[in-house]
């Protein structure tokens, strides 16, 4: 249950990827012979599959090795490409680490970069973002749905204010992209970056999808043959690009339909669990929030020992990408969450191949396993007696 | 050729059944589904097109099962208890 940091191949993609792991091996930039020109077929084929699910003209999409590349383009791209008269970005406190990290690294290269707090619901303020933005500014990023605690951020009103103020709009768009609906021209988004392996897609490949009409400058990042309108050289990996345009016409197909399952389970999944056990939080708002992430806390209870106990379930507490680090997530920090209730969060993932037994076996195993840890916890038996833990002066030895 | 009888598309929808069933819950139940959301399509062009495309996915089934049988791994938690059927 922690589809948010990976999901496995659709049977449908993998069936589309074979072939050309088998037979159909060419390079799609031969153009000499069939091998290269029908693996290049095979190539604007997923292009046209990838644009079409997000509204974009497929000479709008760039392959990439993932949404990690997509982000770097968009940030570094733009922002180098029009540093001789824009120095300013704003982004989120609630990023992606690569959104992050590109942002610091261009810092360091001379730009000023302004990282907007969210409020509690994690929701950015759109009126701190008008407010924030400078005329030297060259590009807003936000992401679409968070990897942590699932809130949807208003992407359509953030178009809207950076369209009218010119100036360009990037979404990470990773774990949004096939799940819910998005249109680059409807919400007016300049940007957008797409992970294969977050959509029932191969790992290694994803897309960026950079707009045309008004052109956006991108200075490209990596050097080569010119491959991908020169935005990024390196020969197109077929059988993985044909693998993410397959992940994106199913996705297409099965939205509605994945969409309707997982509000369900999810609903299942918060409902029995805070029914059966007391202070348990959801983090993040619960109205703008896309129902296959979940992430709760269970108060008085340590994160990692609850993962532990669950063994035989795949979950994790904030992101992968974080988890080897025994700091809590930077997004729950940038929410408010105190720090004792940062530590006990668990995130769920609920996919398009989640059962409902699974769901079951899930909440029963986490609601035995807190109450067994509770018993255990002289913080809880505290609680229980009716001491304010936060009255409490703790001694120094 | 003739347009699917309804036989026909009953014994796609029991073909796909029975191949799905070695696979995962997930498909017997799209498949369930999908049939059952378009049990009142009228339009013979529009059925020979949905017939046409099951008739493709039976065949995404049957190899990826196949497949998945030459590269199978433990049995999930959940597949070790014993579960009704849903």
């Amino acid at each position: 249950m922690d589809v948010q940091a990976t999901t496995p191949l659709d049977p449908r993609v993998l069936d589309a990827m074979l072939p050309y792991l088998i037979n159909y091996y060419g390079n799609p930039h031969s153009r000499t012979h069939a091998y290269g020109w029908e693996s290049e077929a095979a190539m604007e084929r997923a292009r046209q599959q990838v644009a079409s699910l997000i509204g974009a003209d497929p000479r709008e999409i760039i392959f990439t090795s993932g949404a990690t590349e997509s982000n770097n383009i968009a940030i570094k791209g733009v922002a180098r490409f029009y540093r001789s008269r824009k120095k300013h970005l704003i982004t989120t406190q609630t990023e992606h680490k690569c959104v992050l990290d590109s942002c610091r690294s261009l810092e360091a290269e001379g730009f000023q970069v302004t990282y907007l707090p969210v409020q509690k619901s994690g929701i950015i303020d759109l009126k701190e973002l008008e407010a924030a933005i400078q005329p030297d500014t060259s590009l807003v990023s936000v992401m679409t749905v968070n990897n942590e605690i699932g809130v949807k951020q208003p992407i359509a009103e953030i178009g809207r204010i950076c369209s009218s103020r010119k100036v360009y709009f990037h979404t990470d768009a990773a774990q949004a992209v096939g799940k819910i609906p998005l249109d680059v021209n409807d919400m007016k988004i300049d940007l957008m970056s797409i992970s294969g392996h977050k959509i029932y897609g191969p790992k290694g490949v994803g897309a960026i999808y950079i707009r045309r009409r008004p052109r956006v400058r991108v200075e490209a990042l990596q050097s080569g043959g010119g491959q991908e309108r020169g935005m990024r050289s390196g020969t197109v990996p077929t059988p993985l690009v044909v693998g993410l345009g397959a992940a994106c016409e199913v996705a297409q197909q099965e939205m509605e339909y994945d969409h309707k399952r997982i509000s369900k389970l999810s609903e299942r999944l918060i409902q029995n669990i805070m029914k059966s056990l007391p202070d348990v939080v959801m983090n993040g708002d619960p109205k703008h929030h896309y129902p296959g992430c979940i992430n709760l806390s269970f108060a008085y209870v340590e994160g990692e020992s609850l993962l532990m106990a669950l063994k035989d379930v795949a979950l994790s507490s904030g992101s992968a990408c974080t988890s080897a680090s025994l700091e809590p997530s930077y997004v729950l920090r940038a929410i408010g969450t105190d720090e004792d209730l940062a530590h006990s969060s668990i995130r769920f993932g609920i996919g398009r191949f989640t059962t409902e037994e699974e769901v079951d076996y899930t909440v029963e195993k986490c609601i035995q396993h807190v109450k067994r840890l509770r018993e255990m916890s002289p913080l809880w038996e505290m609680v229980q007696d009716g001491i304010d833990l936060k009255s409490i002066k703790w001694t120094q030895h | 050729m003739a347009a699917s009888s309804r036989a026909q598309v009953l014994s796609l929808y029991r073909a796909m059944l029975r191949e799905s069933k070695r696979f995962s819950a997930y498909n017997y139940r799209r498949i369930r589904d999908a049939f059952r959301e378009n049990k009142n399509v009228k339009d013979p062009v529009e059925i020979q097109t949905l017939v046409n495309k099951a008739k493709r996915d039976l065949g995404v089934i049957r190899r990826q099962v196949h497949i998945g049988q030459l590269y199978s791994t433990d049995k999930l938690i959940i597949e070790n208890r014993d579960m009704p059927r849903t």
